[in-house]
């Protein structure tokens, strides 16, 4: 990897210097939601509906209106009365805030109560009588669009089926030719199960709302509190300078709290009509059920191969299961996300994809989970087929991803879907990843352990991910671009300010960023403030999730450190008495070319903004930069995992995961390989036991953490790690996004793992998650 | 009902509703917000408190349960001769990203290594296994409670 260009008491890009946030965090002093009093709160509890799908005959809460300490019961047609029953989504559909007509999933919100005290407000619960008539739950989406199938949005203009959308993309003439050259199709269908990022602190609003003033301060978890502000001014009809969001310490986020929930809307309501400020922090519960799911797609994939293993094409069908809103959050041009990715790694020409989603009577969400908005479905697809194809070809699979790379000669490189990759070298890193696994000797020892009657696999991804949305002309979120901004301010003493558009969640914003602007200006990191997440003191952004904030957030503070390190030159000028263009900035220090005795510091040069300029040049060391990014990103990696399935239980277990990622230039190594090791496991999670499911009358399973299941440190793999650096072109510091990179790549090097145990059998799917039955039934079923 | 929880070191005598949790308690009467609530069927340890010097989830113990114990939280993990071992393990191996669940697992380390000074990684990891992470993965967590776990060992042979 490259080395670090300052020195380390600066801490520049590439020293793993230690997190400025951990402080507070580790003495107990974080600030989070639930931390937050404000004098005279009202805590608010949400009674949810315990049917999938029924008509509301009637709400009767005379009993807990009369309870001791409850000052409002709020339904669906008090909201109504102020217009406020339903909501709009981020795609474009309304959602219900509290339920007028009919409940359409269990734990949709049907009333709220507001009291004086948290406990009182849930007994309060209890004394409301809703009248429910069932009507019959629709709980796949292959049942959702039968004929006859009963209509779940039966209140949407115009919508006379439960269909949502439909979507395509590629060339579709030139995906049937290469299909009609291809030695033979390679078809997988398999599920890809709805799973819940649930971090561990769950969502939560505090709404302050004057009622004097109108001023609204809402205190949220959020990971996008300038979107939020904007759309709670569009739905609200609040004017947003009135508004502001303060987004405090987020115990995770994972896509969990980019949406906005009828909670939201309802305690921000509640604040405003009685003057007081309201609390709503979900249970586990309700974050479960409730609150942004993710994936869920049914996908079939066909790969065009020839004898030789080279791939002609790929077509892609698939049927998503939207819940009972469309509320996915992703770039309004995007029904799919980028799914577009799902061509992989791979040179070849041709690919078409279609897609439609379906209502259901379920949660709806389909938030990106760890991910750039359904490209951990795209890659987990083509790493599948890909392995599969090598089984059929009869080459190994390592060997089969080889001879279709795309070649780094190529970048950047247009895929058979639209999207232009910008940097990498795939051989290197899968050939390094196979080199440290011992690939050759681990075949061997498979070979010899299966002739015992031991089943060993070795499962193979090498993911290319598309992060950092995007491009103006391209991305929008309800019709605001997905730029981002840094404002940076040098104070006379040499210290500074850097306010972010982006949101941390745990990711560390409060040190990288800081040591953007170290490395370009040499002030340490450590005499750099980061702030964030407040709405009136940040500049504006679309937030933090789908890996955006280094590529794009991160991409703007360079840029707007530039802007003063050239403003600092010029003021060195003028202090040295030298040409502007001599001057040269290095580790804080700025210098004449040649004269390097002639410096003066750029401690001396923020003094200077403030005390002595040159002639005509404003005051003050301090700028903004909004930054568009003329493409995405492209991080990359290759894992490798080795598995044991035990024949007669289905049960296996991971024996090594490599894992080699490269995100470019790396700001901080030990942020990085964190953030990348949490990745794996939400991976490993997803492939082997976390997935929300449901009974046929659309009962959740998986509704808190007995039944949904989230690894602990005893079952959560070891990993190794590896990195290559080949650094974004156009990127300013050639960073990449790596949040999501491992969650997106490592669950089909598992899932492959665990088939290629078994390939030999015949063995060519197991749906996620890979559970010890759904294992020990294959094995079954082969032979 | 009148209970009296020690706290830290300090004694707080008040009136609470039987049912109060003592992790409610601890956060919402005593004000101390660094125990955390992740769930709601004793699951995630992120409520973890030492109770007389053992770990309990605060969400499943009542506050008049508590009365007459010694509570160590997170705030009470630094002492006058600075902060605990285990701290500042985490923050130098890097055992923490959104901090959630951080108080949860420092507690449990800090009390599993007084009684196991050279943990291997498995038995860290079941010690641990009470207590969710979300954001790491846990290598970075194990790792740091074999630090503190060394630290503590390396101070002791020294004195
Ligand atoms: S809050 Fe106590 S175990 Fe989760
Ligand atoms: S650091 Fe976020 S849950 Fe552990």
């Amino acid at each position: 990897m490259a080395a670090p260009t300052t020195p380390a008491e600066i801490g520049g890009i590439g020293h793993s210097v230690q997190r400025k946030e951990d402080a507070r965090l580790i003495e107990g002093q974080g600030n989070f939601l639930d931390d937050i009093e404000l004098p005279n709160t009202l805590h608010m509890a949400i009674l949810r509906s315990p049917l999938a799908h029924a008509r509301i005959n009637g709400i009767d809460f005379s009993a807990a209106t009369d309870l001791d300490g409850v000052v409002a019961v709020v339904t669906g047609d008090l909201m109504d009365q102020h217009g406020l029953a339903w909501m709009p989504t981020l795609s474009g559909d309304t959602q219900a805030v509290l339920a007028t007509d009919k409940v359409r999933y269990q734990g949709q919100e049907v009333a709220a109560v507001i009291a004086t005290d948290p406990y009182i407000a849930t007994d309060a619960l209890e004394l409301i009588e809703v009248d429910y008539e069932d009507l019959p739950p629709i709980t796949t989406p292959q049942q959702s669009l039968e004929d006859g199938a009963a209509l779940i949005r039966d209140e949407k203009e115009g919508q006379t089926d439960n269909l949502v959308y439909t979507w395509e993309t590629g060339d579709k003439g030139a995906t049937e030719e290469a299909f009609a050259q291809a030695d033979r199709v390679v078809t997988l269908e398999t599920h890809y199960p709805r799973s819940h990022p649930a971090p561990l602190e769950t969502c939560g609003i505090l709404a302050d709302v004057n009622s004097v003033t109108g001023q609204a301060t809402i205190y949220m978890t959020s990971q996008a509190p300038h979107a939020h502000r904007t759309l709670f001014a569009m739905v609200a009809g609040l004017p947003e300078q009135n508004i502001r969001i303060v987004s405090p310490d987020i115990g995770g986020g994972f896509g969990n709290k980019v949406p906005i929930y009828p909670g939201y809307v309802v305690a921000t309501a509640a604040s405003l009509l009685i003057g007081q400020p309201v609390k709503w922090v979900e249970s586990r519960t309700e974050n479960l059920i409730s609150t942004g799911f993710a994936r869920d797609y049914y996908m079939k994939g066909e790969l065009a191969v020839t004898d030789e293993g080279r791939i002609l094409g790929l077509r892609v069908n698939m049927l998503s299961d939207q819940g009972a809103f469309y509320s996915d959050a992703q770039p309004t041009q995007f029904r799919a996300g980028l799914f577009h990715v799902v061509t992989g790694s791979y040179d070849f020409p041709a690919a078409h994809i279609d897609c439609k989603g379906a209502f259901t009577n379920k949660a709806p969400g389909g938030v990106a989970y760890r991910c750039s908005f359904r490209i951990t479905e795209a890659s987990y697809l083509i790493e599948r087929l890909v392995q599969n194809a090598a089984y059929e070809v009869g080459i190994d699979p390592a060997e089969m991803r080889l001879r279709n790379f795309i070649q780094p000669e190529q970048f950047p490189y247009e895929t058979a879907t639209g999207f232009v990759y910008d940097s990498g070298d795939y051989p290197t890193a899968l050939r390094t990843a196979l080199e440290e696994v011992g690939y050759e000797d681990l075949r061997r020892e498979q070979a010899e352990a299966r002739a015992e009657g031991r089943l060993i696999g070795i499962g193979i991804a090498h993911f290319t991910e598309a992060v950092g949305a995007g491009p103006s002309h391209t991305y929008d979120i309800a019709g605001l671009k997905m730029i981002d901004s840094a404002e940076l301010r040098v104070h006379p003493t040499g210290k500074a300010i850097l306010k972010l558009g982006v949101k941390t969640q745990g990711q560390g914003h409060e040190t990288t960023f800081a040591q953007i602007v170290a490395e370009v200006l040499g002030i340490p990191a450590n005499d750099i403030k980061v702030e964030h997440g407040d709405t009136d003191h940040t500049p504006y952004g679309l937030g933090t999730y789908a890996s955006r904030s280094t590529p794009v957030g991160g991409a703007a503070t360079a840029v707007v450190a530039r802007k003063l390190a050239d403003k600092a030159k010029k003021i060195a000028a003028h202090l040295l008495e030298a040409a502007e263009e001599d001057i040269e900035l290095a580790s804080g220090v700025l210098s004449v070319a040649g004269s390097p005795d002639r410096s003066v510091t750029i401690q001396d040069i923020a003094l200077a903004a403030y005390t002595n300029l040159p002639e005509g040049m404003e005051y003050g060391l301090e700028d903004v930069t909004y930054y568009d990014p003329p493409n995405l990103t492209y991080p990359y990696g290759s894992y490798i995992v080795v598995v044991e399935v035990d024949p007669d239980t289905g049960v296996w277990q991971v024996q090594r995961m490599v894992a080699l990622d490269d995100c470019g230039v790396r700001i901080n190594p030990m942020i990085v390989e964190g953030q990348i090791c949490g990745g794996l496991t939400e991976g490993f999670a997803m492939s082997a036991m976390q997935w929300i499911t449901f009974d046929d009358d659309g009962n959740c399973i998986g509704a808190n953490f007995m039944d949904y299941l989230v690894p602990t440190a005893w079952e959560t793999p070891r990993f190794e790690l590896l990195a290559t650096e080949v650094p974004s072109p156009h990127h300013p510091i050639g960073a990449k996004g790596v949040g999501e990179s491992a969650t997106v790549g490592s669950p089909a090097a598992f899932v492959n793992a665990v088939i290629d145990a078994v390939a030999h059998l015949g063995v060519r799917n197991i749906d996620m998650p890979v559970l010890p039955d759904r294992v020990w039934a294959a094995i079954d079923e082969a032979s | 009902m009148e209970i009296t929880v020690t706290i830290n070191g300090s004694d707080h005598a008040s009136d609470v509703e039987p049912r109060t949790l003592l992790v409610d308690h601890i956060r919402r009467t005593v004000g101390l917000t660094g125990t955390h609530v992740g769930c709601d069927t004793t699951s995630c340890g992120a409520c973890t408190v030492l109770m007389d010097g053992k770990p309990v989830k605060a969400c499943t113990v009542l506050a008049a349960q508590a009365d007459g114990a010694e509570v160590t939280t997170v705030e009470g993990l630094k002492t006058a001769d600075g902060l605990h071992p285990i701290q500042s393990a985490f923050t130098d191996d890097h055992g923490l990203q959104c901090g959630f669940c951080t108080p949860g697992m420092m507690l449990v380390g800090a009390s599993f290594i007084a009684e196991n000074p050279d943990p291997s990684d498995d038995e860290v990891r079941w010690a641990i296994s009470g207590n969710l992470c979300r954001c790491t993965g846990y290598m970075n967590i194990v790792k740091a409670i074999q630090t503190a776990a060394a630290r503590v060992a390396e101070s002791s042979n020294g004195s």
